[in-house]
């Protein structure tokens, strides 16, 4: 304010002007500039953080698509009985010693009746054309056998996975260009390829196996799933809720309900409100400390992740949960203690489950915070291990090594086979959309219950 | 007997005791439950919490003190000299529970009788070769000392199991037994069991206290560790952080807090700006409609889980950047090697910071009352000189509280840098260099195989505390702000 009376225009030795308000003099028009200037900083910086979250949610779903289709090579292999089962008599364990090695020449051979059958003209050896197939297709063949070993003897039909070379050219990710120095897949073979697409035995297909499949090593990325992580996360997430929601709930009751005014209470404040800013990794740290190496519960286990996220999110649900407390009103439990209610009778019976949709929702949230956490996951080992199989029973799944879906995510990251980032982006929008469906859940919970007093 | 069998058992005495319990009030008062103290389900729900308590909480405590007692006496049981060169009693005792494991898968797949694993006289030979068929995973070779301490370890470990089932089993029935008998129709059992319910909620309150001792005393111990190990003076004053697991490592905090603090600074370059003309913007000129669309959406920035960021700067950031500073690039300026660089994770985490600057503000701004603004737009000033002169000044220190909120995020974000500043540390000023930070040390040097004996392990938790004092000082410091900011306009 003082600023104007200092203006040099506004001192008393200006000359009177003349003119009508109309007309505009040079001031006002800097003065509306300058305004006007304001507002379009304030637009553009709007623009900035929306234009990112376009950018960043077009690359996810650009770059991630593709994990969802698979390139696939339609073969007919006949499962030659002189091959598998030597002995002939069909028992499951001499069948069994056939190692993946031993399917291969029959994959060789139905290619090669595949090629001749389609007529199509190559000068590839047998060797280089078996090359597009993925090294898991053996294992596949070898998987069905033992699955049914009646069919030994007969020609089955088999959908293998190409390898992710072909895959890639297929996605448009790998050209003949970008293969000069590549050894593991050559022009003559992307010729071959395209022959067996326009004869319409390799093609892209919906890709299930992505979804609900095990990790693979780092040689296969064509047969990377997410689905063994996907079970880790949500045992961790089952434990999260578990310890979480009660022990959140009874704290809240507490703090906001019968803590008297004194230093305890105050203590207890002051750590929950630090706890919500405490870096996750400084939770890993603990759990690593404590977890494993005080109490020695087992490494990359989902129930040792779901005791630290537990601990991470517990501020986020006490924080929400005082909220909705406190949003209930006051009428509610003196209405109660009118009426002969305890204390305890009046939280537990009335104002508890006036509150519940509001915990509900913050403990949504706090389950949604916690299912995209990496940082304290890294610590506990859940990062590096290939989470191949899926566990045996819910024991299993609680104890046993496993991986989660944020985990799975960062290791694909850092491999060195770019197939792998194409996994990445895909299990990017699968933990997005789990993020998304809470999240919507959680506001239509809050629209659907919320009360104005 | 398991773990799990034994809290079933619990839960059915605490079951039996609920409906025992009840059912005696009801008969001393002849069957009317108008002539009980309480309502009768409160004197069943007493001889069930008095059943289940004490017992659980003795379990918890003895699950928890069992491993350290056992430890400390097995360890003293290994000599010296047992103890071989350049290794210590943490290492040697992490084998003996290796074999002890091992004897225990052994015993438990039926390779060896519980006698022959127990034998302390047995031939070691025999015994490792025995474990060896058994499946059983041994790094090294077991000695008499190490046989002997790993035995102790599994007689304690099994009585002491029994002696814990015993225990708590003989607390729950007599817990059961005690309530019991109290109950009576003039006992008080509604107050009993709410002064119960009290203490149980209290407890649950105090995990918030324990969670922060664990967390200090977690990383306190072995920051002393380490600083036995390593001199402190290199840590805090050295210039060079070059981790080498030969030992003559050095391991100075300094280069790393150098690469964090840049490229928290870069982050909040991006950050402020945009969040704060967003927040002012959104407060002042925007209308309802507006800001019930733009709101959410920027927020949903502040909801993606940081992996996204990471891979979104490794994969896509770093190398547009790549594209546009490096060698051949669109700007043929060739500064950028690399896409991990301080830039590529100061960018992207300053994405991140956005929403979280601007809903912070947005508050803020919001709680300025009306009348001030009111007061400047009377006196002729613009709306923009209003925001600038006057709403701004007086929402500045919240302002900085947010700010300080969002640098203590800054520096204790891990994905993004992790995934895209590098691993070299060094003091440079380039923004285009590789540089690592204090988060990405941590997760780098406690990843993998760790032995919790060496300085370049320990020194991780050095750098947890020192975080851990660094973000609690900077949002002690900017609630203060916040909250005696807002004290004046309330």
């Amino acid at each position: 304010m003082t600023d104007i009376s200092q203006m040099p225009d506004a001192a008393p030795t200006a000359k009177p002007k003349s003119g009508s308000l109309f007309e505009k003099d040079a001031r006002t028009k800097r003065r509306n500039a300058a305004e006007s200037r304001f507002k379009m900083y304030g637009i553009a910086a709007i623009g900035i953080g929306l234009l990112m979250l376009v950018v960043l949610v077009t690359n996810i779903v650009t770059a991630g698509t593709g994990a969802f289709q698979q390139t696939y090579l339609e073969l007919n292999v006949e499962l030659k009985a002189d091959k598998l089962d030597k002995k002939g008599n069909g028992n499951i364990e001499d069948i069994k010693k056939v190692s993946t090695f031993g399917y291969a020449p029959l994959i060789a051979s139905a290619l090669e009746n595949e090629v001749v059958q389609l007529g199509i003209q190559t000068d590839l050896k047998p060797k280089e054309m078996g090359k597009i197939l993925s090294k898991a297709a053996q294992a596949e063949l070898r998987n069905y056998v033992i699955a049914n070993p009646d069919e030994i003897g007969k020609a089955v039909s088999f959908r293998f996975l190409t390898n992710s070379r072909v895959d890639g050219y297929m996605k448009g990710r790998v050209t003949r260009e970008s293969i000069a120095n590549d050894k593991s897949v050559s022009v003559e073979q992307l010729d071959f390829v395209d022959q067996l697409r326009d004869a319409g035995v390799l093609y892209k297909a919906f890709n299930l196996d992505f979804i609900f499949g095990s990790d693979a090593s780092d040689q296969r990325p064509e047969a990377a799933g997410i689905g063994v992580s996907m079970l880790g996360s949500l045992f961790m997430m089952f434990v999260v809720l578990a310890l979480a929601l009660p022990i959140g709930v009874a704290a809240s009751i507490y703090l906001e309900e019968f803590a008297p005014q004194n230093r305890l209470t105050d203590i207890i404040e002051v750590n929950i409100s630090n706890l919500a800013a405490v870096p996750s990794i400084v939770f890993g740290i603990l759990g690593l400390a404590v977890f494993i190496n005080y109490m020695h519960l087992p490494t990359s286990a989902p129930l040792v992740g779901g005791l630290v996220l537990t601990l991470m999110t517990l501020p986020t649900i006490i924080i929400s949960t005082r909220a909705s407390l406190k949003a209930v009103p006051p009428s509610i439990r003196d209405a109660a203690l009118g009426v002969g209610a305890s204390k305890m009778q009046a939280v537990f019976h009335h104002v508890l489950p006036l509150a519940a949709p509001g915990i509900l929702t913050g403990t949504i949230i706090g389950l949604a915070q916690a299912l995209g956490e990496t940082a304290p996951l890294l610590l506990i080992g859940m990062v590096g291990f290939i989470a191949s199989n899926p566990p045996d029973g819910i024991v299993a799944g609680f104890l046993s090594p496993n991986s989660a879906m944020p985990a799975q995510i960062y290791e694909w990251s850092k491999r060195a086979d770019p197939a792998f980032y194409e996994r990445a982006w895909g299990g990017i929008i699968i933990l997005l959309i789990f993020l998304v469906t809470m999240n919507t859940i959680a506001v239509l919970l809050r629209r659907r219950f919320e009360r104005r007093w | 007997m398991a773990l799990s069998w034994l809290l079933l058992i619990l839960l059915a005495l605490a079951v039996i005791g609920y409906f025992s319990g009840r059912s005696r009030a009801l008969a001393s008062a002849g069957g009317n439950a108008r002539e009980l103290h309480s309502l009768p389900s409160y004197y069943g729900y007493n001889v069930a919490l008095t059943t289940l308590l004490p017992a659980l909480g003795v379990l918890i405590v003895w699950l928890l003190m069992q491993p350290m007692i056992i430890d400390n006496t097995v360890s003293g049981l290994v000599p010296d000299q047992a103890i071989p060169e350049g290794s210590d009693r943490g290492l040697v005792m992490s084998e003996v529970r290796r074999v002890a494991n091992g004897l225990d898968g052994a015993v438990a797949s039926e390779a060896m009788t519980e006698a022959q694993a127990q034998n302390p006289d047995a031939d070691i030979e025999a015994l490792t070769a025995a474990l060896k068929d058994a499946g059983q995973v041994l790094t090294q070779d077991i000695t008499q000392p190490i046989l002997m301490a790993a035995q102790k370890y599994r007689s304690m470990t099994s009585n002491g199991s029994v002696a814990m089932q015993v225990v708590v089993l003989a607390l729950a029935l007599l817990g059961a037994a005690f309530a019991y008998v109290r109950t009576h129709k003039e006992f008080r059992a509604r107050n009993v069991v709410e002064q119960g319910i009290l203490a149980l909620l209290l407890l649950a309150a105090s995990i918030a206290i324990l969670t922060t001792v664990g967390i200090v005393l977690s990383m306190f111990f072995e920051t002393l560790n380490f600083f036995q190990l390593h001199s402190w003076k290199d840590f805090f004053f050295g210039s060079t952080w070059a981790p080498n697991f030969r030992g003559g490592s050095e391991l100075s905090i300094l280069p790393l807090l150098w690469g964090t603090l840049y490229i928290s600074v870069i982050a909040l370059l991006v950050a402020v700006p945009i969040g704060l003309f967003a927040a002012v913007y959104l407060s002042e000129y925007a209308s309802t409609v507006t800001r019930s669309v733009a709101k959410p959406l920027l927020e949903i920035l502040a909801g993606i889980p940081t992996i996204v960021y990471g891979l979104f700067a490794l994969l896509t950031v770093g190398p547009a950047l790549v594209s546009m500073f490096g060698n051949g690039g669109a700007l043929g300026v060739g500064w950028m090697a690399s896409s991990n660089a301080v830039l590529t994770a100061g960018l992207v985490m300053g994405i991140m910071l956005i929403p979280f600057v601007s809903s912070l503000s947005d508050d803020i701004i919001n709680a300025v009352p009306q009348s001030i603004r009111d007061g400047s737009l009377g006196l002729g000033a613009t709306k923009s000189e209003t925001v600038r002169q006057v709403v701004l000044p007086a929402a500045l220190p919240g302002i900085v509280g947010a700010i300080l909120l969002a640098a203590s995020r800054a520096v204790g974000e891990t994905m993004i840098v992790v995934m895209a500043a590098g691993a070299i540390a060094k003091f440079s000023g380039n923004p285009f260099e590789a540089m690592t930070t204090i988060t990405t040390r941590i997760v780098s040097q406690l990843t993998g195989d760790t032995d919790f004996a060496s300085p370049e392990t320990l020194v991780a938790f050095a750098l947890g505390l020192t975080l851990f004092i660094i973000t609690l000082g900077l949002n002690i410091f900017a609630l203060y702000i916040v909250r005696k900011y807002r004290e004046q306009y309330e």
